[in-house]
């Protein structure tokens, strides 16, 4: 019991009906709305044969552009600044290229990211944009962090999110 | 001094009336925004950013220029002087290459700095900008991209008036002036990398160093460069527990703004080369194997055991700091009370200048004077070596320089115990090598050859340390990863200060040294050298101070 009000203190917001009171016909209309849902078409996916439609601006797992068989990416560092999560480690070194710096190594660890893009929002050369791959899984610590070899994507499969990003910016 | 009495942005104040604008800005905390002006160089104003306004003058003037005089008002943050500063930057920037991500200045970079603080943030520029050549090698160390530099002419006159060599040169007109070598030449002077420091962009950039970090990504720490017995002030870029880069800090005292490109591109680079010891070494037959310390200690005592107090020397070490040298002198007094103690130094007197570098090579000789033992000896412990009369020695670290009368003579010992941070001639003919910390790894103090007292503050961490744990400075990374994350995790090398590894030895000989720091070392040889009296870690400072007396020898006693 409530030691602290007494049964005649204690207020009902407001009273009850009659009708409301006997509970059957608040039942039976729970039972009427459910019956309706049965009959429209339904909302769940049956995830992994089918899959949802991602709208443009759907933030999977962040790629690297490959243009012309190299990384566009100048191994600049802001995104490594930027993100929140400390996913993303980036060596840089100097190549013959006009762009004088790459990454050596690129690094993203997938336990760490939470998919927020900044790194994308980040990035001068459109060089690391969130793709629409969301489907990660893994079975160790090290196989989580994506080297260079998981993150390249060429250009052509990334056209749609670099087009949404030119609309949109 | 006469002086002057100015107004500044409202503030009075009475300055030396020799003084530029800038120049009693700054000596009063004021910042006037500069490029091209340096405290150690002429002043040639000719960015323009420096633009003040001074009451009854028609125009701005430059405060780099123009001289205080009595009465003076002025303004160095009205609206006329923002307008012309932004007009300024606007200039400046017109051809500056969008180069800030592939630019290693980013994030210490005057421009960048100044574009977010006095630009207006919006270019009204849209032609096609002025390219210039990118990556010309004005010399083997630096590397010059001739669209970055806002020509402000600071090398020009660094090279002109403190290297003392006139290598450089603005060539062309307008905006395609740029800078080039004199036919002919390099940019090779012994201090040409300061030029990559005092620049205000990322025009110059160190090829050691290039690309191998962003700034940020760094931590730095205040040390001593240990190349001379200069001791230049430094700030040690460290990465994943790694030296990238060293850098003057100012101390008008030592080295001004300045260093010499020996110290900054070699004095770090022996603790992570492939001569470094890991761990300690034993030599077993020929051959030399891994040994954990508290065998390796042990063996040094049983070893010393063995020979008569009089046949065993001690080496106390110019390359090691005060507190390691007190601690060998201290237990090689309490253990064998011998006078066999001795030094090496090594010099190169032909490689000597008036501006910085020291033809004494060692960066703590004037330290183990103040033990009242020097070099000059070095003969006599040769001769007894050679004689028979001393059959071991144990070595506080020393490359030796390769010296081949030490080397014959030290072949000849029945024990050689070696406290080594590198392999060299020497650790080859050690009976054991005890793993050394390198300067950048330990805490400790140093004397140049002026008597300035300075501090060695360790920036990598050994096996032993902890970064975040241990009061190293410490980057983001350093900060924030976790156990799992491979950042921080750079290279730890097994090894210890020498006066650690002495003490221990001690310890075992039955002498008690209960050292728990060098600073608690330091403390002990305040009170027994007056040289030093006084003086703590915290007072020593980032600056250093002066030795009291050059002479004291005679007055170090132990315990
Ligand atoms: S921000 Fe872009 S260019 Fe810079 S390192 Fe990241 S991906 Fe590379
Ligand atoms: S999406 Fe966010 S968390 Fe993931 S790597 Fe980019 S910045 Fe880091
Ligand atoms: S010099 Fe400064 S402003 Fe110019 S590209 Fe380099 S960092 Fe950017
Ligand atoms: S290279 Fe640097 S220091 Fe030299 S003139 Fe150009 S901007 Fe100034
Ligand atoms: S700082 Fe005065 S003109 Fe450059």
């Amino acid at each position: 019991m409530n030691e602290f009000l007494k049964k005649s203190e204690i207020k009902r917001l407001k009273n009850l009906t009659f009708l409301q009171r006997l509970y059957i016909p608040e039942i039976l209309k729970g039972i009427r709305i459910t019956l309706r849902q049965i009959f429209k078409p339904s909302f769940t996916i049956q995830y992994p044969e089918q899959k949802f439609i991602k709208p443009e601006s759907f933030r999977g797992r962040p790629v690297l552009v490959e243009e012309n068989g190299v990384e566009r990416c100048v191994a600049c560092g802001l995104c490594s600044r930027v993100c929140p999560a400390l996913a993303i480690d980036v060596q840089s070194a100097e190549t013959e290229l006009e762009k004088e710096r790459y990454p050596e190594i690129f690094e993203i660890n997938m336990l760490r990211c939470i998919f927020c893009g900044f790194c994308e929002e980040v990035c001068p050369e459109e060089a690391i944009i969130m793709s629409s791959d969301y489907e990660l899984s893994f079975t160790d610590y090290n196989s989580a962090i994506y080297g260079k070899d998981k993150l390249l994507v060429p250009i052509e499969k990334v056209q749609d999110r670099l087009d949404h990003l030119h609309r949109t910016r | 001094m006469h002086t002057a009495s100015i107004t500044i942005d409202g503030r009075k104040l009475l300055v030396d009336s020799k003084q530029t604008i800038i120049e009693a800005a700054a000596s009063n905390g004021i910042n006037v925004p500069h490029f091209c002006w340096h405290p150690k160089l002429s002043v040639s104003g000719n960015c323009r950013i420096c633009l003040v306004e001074v009451e009854k003058m028609p125009k701005l003037v430059i405060a780099c220029m123009t001289q205080v005089s009595d009465g003076m008002i002025i303004n160095t943050t009205n609206d006329r002087v923002i307008n012309a500063r932004e007009a300024v930057m606007e200039f400046i920037l017109l051809n500056h290459p969008l180069d800030c991500p592939i630019c290693d200045e980013a994030g210490e970079c005057k421009l960048q700095d100044y574009a977010f603080s006095h630009s207006s943030g919006f270019s009204r520029f849209n032609e096609d900008k002025v390219h210039k050549p990118k990556r010309v090698e004005l010399g083997q160390h630096v590397m010059f991209d001739a669209e970055r530099c806002i020509l402000c002419s600071r090398c020009i006159r660094f090279c002109d008036e403190i290297a003392g060599k006139h290598q450089l040169q603005f060539v062309q007109r307008g905006d395609t002036t740029t800078i080039e070598t004199f036919p002919g030449e390099k940019l090779d002077n012994p201090y040409s990398m300061n030029v990559v420091d005092i620049c205000p962009v990322g025009a110059l950039t160190n090829t050691d160093f290039r690309f191998k970090s962003r700034v940020w990504e760094m931590s730095f720490t205040n040390s001593v460069c240990t190349s001379c017995s200069r001791g230049c002030n430094i700030e040690v870029g460290v990465r994943n527990n790694e030296a990238l880069r060293l850098a003057p800090r100012l101390n008008e005292n030592v080295n001004s703004y300045w260093m010499c490109d020996n110290g900054r591109l070699n004095s770090f680079k022996n603790i992570n080369s492939p001569s470094r010891i890991n761990l300690s070494q034993i030599k077993i037959g020929n051959n030399y194997s891994d040994i954990i310390w508290e065998a390796a200690i042990q063996n040094i005592v049983d070893n010393l055991k063995v020979f008569k107090k009089n046949e065993v020397a001690f080496l106390l070490s110019s390359e090691a700091t005060n507190e390691d040298n007190y601690i060998m002198f201290k237990f090689a007094k309490e253990a064998f009370s011998t006078e066999n103690i001795y030094c090496y130094k090594h010099t190169e007197m032909n490689d000597e200048d008036d501006i910085l570098i020291r033809g004494d090579k060692t960066p703590n000789s004037f330290g183990v004077e103040t033990l009242g033992i020097n070099s000059s000896k070095l003969q006599e412990l040769i001769q007894k070596i050679n004689s028979g009369e001393i059959k071991a020695i144990y070595s506080l670290e020393d490359s030796f320089q390769e010296n081949e009368d030490l080397f014959n003579s030290f072949s000849q010992l029945k024990y050689f115990a070696l406290h080594a941070t590198n392999n060299s001639k020497f650790t080859t003919i050690a009976n054991i090598v005890l793993s050394a910390s390198t300067s950048f790894e330990k805490s400790g103090t140093i004397i140049n050859f002026q008597g300035q007292i300075q501090r060695l503050i360790p920036s990598i961490a050994t096996e032993e340390d902890e970064r975040s744990l241990d009061g190293f400075e410490l980057s983001r990374w350093d900060k924030f990863a976790a156990w799992n994350d491979k950042w921080g995790k750079g290279p730890k090398r097994n090894s210890r200060s020498s006066w650690k590894i002495v003490s221990e030895v001690a310890n075992n000989f039955g002498i008690k040294l209960k050292f728990k720091s060098s600073e608690e070392v330091f403390l002990e040889l305040t009170q027994k050298n007056s040289a030093f009296s006084g003086m703590t870690y915290l007072k020593l400072g980032s600056q250093g101070m002066k030795i009291k007396n050059k002479n004291i020898n005679s007055e170090v006693k132990v315990s």
